[in-house]
């Protein structure tokens, strides 16, 4: 019971960690061919190259301590999302050998359709996923993820990712590059905020639970500041993508938008695994194993995030476009 | 055969695993002789020792990319397509996959971006220990994942309800009987393979630039260090074998060929093995040597595969070849590999008027068939293991995802059917040109000239 918890704390935080980490770095991708060149865009990849493989690392730790800790919803979710999960990993596959034969090639355009293509079909994916899993799903069901809401959120994710990546190529660019950004981003926020509120409508709509999670007393109350911490993040993107606004504040007060969206959403969703099928009490393996992953967690995780963090720092400051791959 | 959405499922899981595994094999290797040149560099401060880590680090650092991007597809396949499969064993395999991302992915991923963008950016001490963490990022990943593929052929340190897998015992599930034989075998495989991709490339360097020193100083190390190892490999593989006969003698009878329970069993040069007839076409034997290999005795009784029902024996031909192909390769390899050792003492390997030619084309044309044995050595291992998922205990046929229909796993099987020829024939291209590169022996660059031009190096 208590390990349960434990383990879907777990596995919201890779979540988070990797919607934050690869959001903007897929974001990077969605924004690439509005580079103005070619120099531009080797700054872009440059400033990735790095770090992006540790980004999608989480991607891979939530899926083993998904099948570690609940295997049941392990199989069901990632059977039932089997088109868009194959096509989310052809994309990545893309995007992920872009940034190896990009500078190998005299012409880069095919590898720079690949780096984009490759981004905007996993972040799409992605939200399809999501979108889907909000939905929820019967035992023994496909997932419909052909259908309205699902294509919303797939729209919403790829502007949301292209956000981030505005953000980061803020605080990693200098000069036109990073103004031209800070518009760019600006447009992109107004954009994901719509996204914000029309899904903050439509999911009460479509789900008399959640509707009575967020709308019923006392709840309301208690909820009330994450909306209106979401408005504060979003007035501190906008004031730090400003003209001479600040490096790196949009990039942080973006992430810290994306992390009270999911926060609003796990709370939607509670106590589902298998949104309306599996709870997180029912979907638990043995007791021995979920312990074993956590001791594991517990000792290796917090060494993880420290040269995670030291790495980040190694290649911190502005990207010039002959450093990294070549 | 019926085109099933199981039987797909299982094609595509071949096609990406056998796909994914050339790259951790050369990464392995790869990751060691980085270790081994940087630190002769850091000893020595020879520059030919920077100039190779320069050189191979542009090449791993390709192949490290590849073995990323297909690896995360295998880590999602054993859901999306093998579901039943991972409610079953969720409880055993998915523990020793968290820590294989905990204690090797994040290790490599945290040290990788140092040791190939930071020579200018952290003191040199801090650069080889990123490489030593990489390093040992790749063998403790192997370590992981070779647990848990050797769990499924030889599972112990569990108890089983209702068809899921309990553990009881996580010592007995990570070491259990085949896992030490399998990890030797293939961590030793990844360093002969890499030995003689490196034998390769230094024998082309001779014959091509015959200044540069680099290409002797790469076909002497690779061929000293394939020397060591290809025998030792065919030691591992015999004791690998005998753990197999052992657990898994269906396993052994199919690499054999051997279809009825016998004393003073041959060994078979060629055979059609004939699965529906229980018997072998135009068998060439050499008498009482199988006998003799699997139970040190020339009469000693060798099981045949007719001792269980035909649904539980494996399909005999692709392992048999399978077989053939992996052992007739490392042969070879020691043959090549002793032949160059002696040319080395007779100080004709690379110098001078007396250079042997021939055995420097040989070691170009073999350079890639380590990658062809550690495929057929794996097609021995997987075909062998049928029809069983977990040996003994869950059958292949009760793997697969209820929910998922053949036309879905026809259309991913072909998506990466495509993606995966053009991304090996780039990869290719690619490295072969990076192999080709000449290797400057001039006056010893400082590391900041290098980096400052912006070489992953």
């Amino acid at each position: 019971m208590t390990l349960d918890l434990v383990m879907a704390g777990v596995i919201a935080f890779g979540v988070m960690m990797y919607v934050l980490l690869d959001g903007f770095d897929l974001g990077v991708g969605i924004l690439f061919p509005l580079a103005g060149d070619e120099a531009e865009r080797d700054r872009m990849m440059n400033s990735l190259a790095p770090i992006w493989d540790g980004n999608e690392t989480w991607l891979v730790l939530g899926g083993a301590v998904l099948f570690g800790a609940f295997p049941k919803a392990f199989g069901m979710l990632t059977s039932a999302f089997y088109l868009p999960l194959m096509l989310m990993l052809a994309g990545l596959v893309f995007r992920g050998v872009a940034f190896e034969y990009r500078f190998k090639f005299d012409d880069p355009r095919w590898w720079n359709r690949a780096f984009f293509g490759g981004s905007l079909l996993a972040a799409a994916c992605q939200g399809l996923v999501l979108g889907a899993y909000v939905q929820g799903v019967g035992a023994d069901e496909q997932f419909d993820w052909l259908a309205p809401f699902p294509a919303f959120t797939a729209v919403a994710v790829v502007i949301a990712y292209a956000l981030l990546g505005a953000c980061w190529v803020v605080l990693k660019t200098d000069g036109p590059q990073a103004e031209t950004m800070r518009r760019r981003g600006r447009r992109l926020l107004l954009a994901s905020l719509a996204c914000v509120a029309i899904v903050s409508l439509w999911t009460p709509l479509m789900s008399a639970d959640i509707a009575t999670r967020w709308f019923a007393w006392p709840n309301l109350a208690y909820l009330a500041p994450i909306p209106m911490a979401t408005a504060l993040t979003a007035w501190l993107t906008w004031r730090g993508l400003g003209r001479n606004g600040h490096d790196a504040l949009p990039l942080a007060a973006g992430m810290g938008l994306f992390m009270l969206t999911l926060l609003g959403l796990a709370i939607s969703l509670w106590p589902w695994i298998v949104p309306r099928s599996l709870t997180v009490f029912d979907a638990g393996a043995q007791p021995e194993s979920q312990q074993f992953i956590a001791v594991g967690i517990a000792l290796i995780l917090p060494v993880i995030l420290a040269y995670t963090a030291h790495n980040y720092w190694v290649f911190r400051g502005k990207v010039s476009a002959d450093s990294g791959y070549h | 055969m019926e085109i099933t959405a199981l039987l797909l499922s299982r094609i595509q899981f071949g096609l990406t695993i056998g796909f994914h595994i050339l790259f951790p094999t050369l990464t392995i290797g790869l990751a060691l002789l980085l270790i081994a040149h940087e630190g002769l560099w850091l000893a020595t401060k020879r520059a030919i020792y920077r100039e190779s880590c320069r050189f191979w680090a542009r090449i791993f650092a390709v192949n490290f990319g590849m073995g990323v991007v297909s690896g995360v597809v295998l880590s999602y396949e054993i859901g999306t397509n093998f579901a039943a499969f991972s409610e079953a064993t969720g409880n055993v395999l998915g523990p020793l996959f968290s820590y294989e991302v905990l204690t090797a992915f994040f290790l490599e991923a945290g040290f990788l971006g140092i040791m190939l963008f930071g020579w200018d950016r952290v003191p040199r001490w801090l650069h080889f220990f990123s490489t030593v963490m990489v390093g040992i990022g790749t063998l403790i990943s192997a370590f992981w994942i070779l647990a848990a593929n050797s769990w499924m052929h030889t599972p112990a340190g569990f108890s089983m309800q209702d068809g899921v897998f309990f553990v009881e015992d996580w010592w007995a599930i990570v070491f259990n009987p085949s896992f030490p034989y399998r990890y030797a075998h293939m961590i030793c495989a990844s360093l002969l393979t890499t030995a003689f991709v490196a034998a390769g490339v230094g024998a082309w360097h001779v014959l091509n630039h015959k200044q540069a020193e680099f290409g002797r100083m790469t076909l002497r190390l690779a061929v000293l260090t394939a020397a060591l190892l290809a025998p030792l490999q065919i030691l591992l593989g015999d004791l690998h074998g005998l753990n197999t006969l052992e657990h898994q003698p269906m396993k052994v009878a199919a690499m054999e060929g051997h279809w009825n329970t016998d004393t003073g069993v041959p060994l078979l040069l060629f055979a059609i093995p004939d699965q529906a007839a229980e018997t072998n076409h135009f068998e060439i034997g050499i008498p009482e040597i199988t006998s003799l290999i699997l139970t040190h005795d020339l009469d000693g009784e060798v099981k045949g595969l007719t001792e269980v029902p035909p649904e539980d024996r494996p399909p005999v031909a692709p392992v048999f070849w399978a077989f053939r192909v992996m052992v007739g390769i490392g042969v070879l390899f020691l043959l090549l590999a002793w032949s160059g050792v002696v040319q080395l003492l007779r100080g004709r390997l690379y110098d001078g008027a007396g250079l042997n030619r021939h055995l420097l084309r040989g070691l170009i044309l073999a350079s890639p068939l380590g990658f062809v044995a550690v495929i057929a050595g794996w097609l021995v291992t997987e075909i062998g293991r049928q029809p069983w998922v977990v040996y003994g205990l869950m059958r292949t046929a009760d793997s697969g995802s209820a929910t998922v229909t053949a036309a879905e796993v026809a259309t991913s099987l072909s998506l990466f059917s495509i993606i995966y020829s053009v991304l090996l024939v780039v990869f290719v291209f690619v490295v072969l040109r990076m192999m080709r590169t000449a290797v400057g022996t001039g006056p010893q660059p400082s590391d900041n000239t290098a980096a400052a031009q912006g070489q992953p190096a």
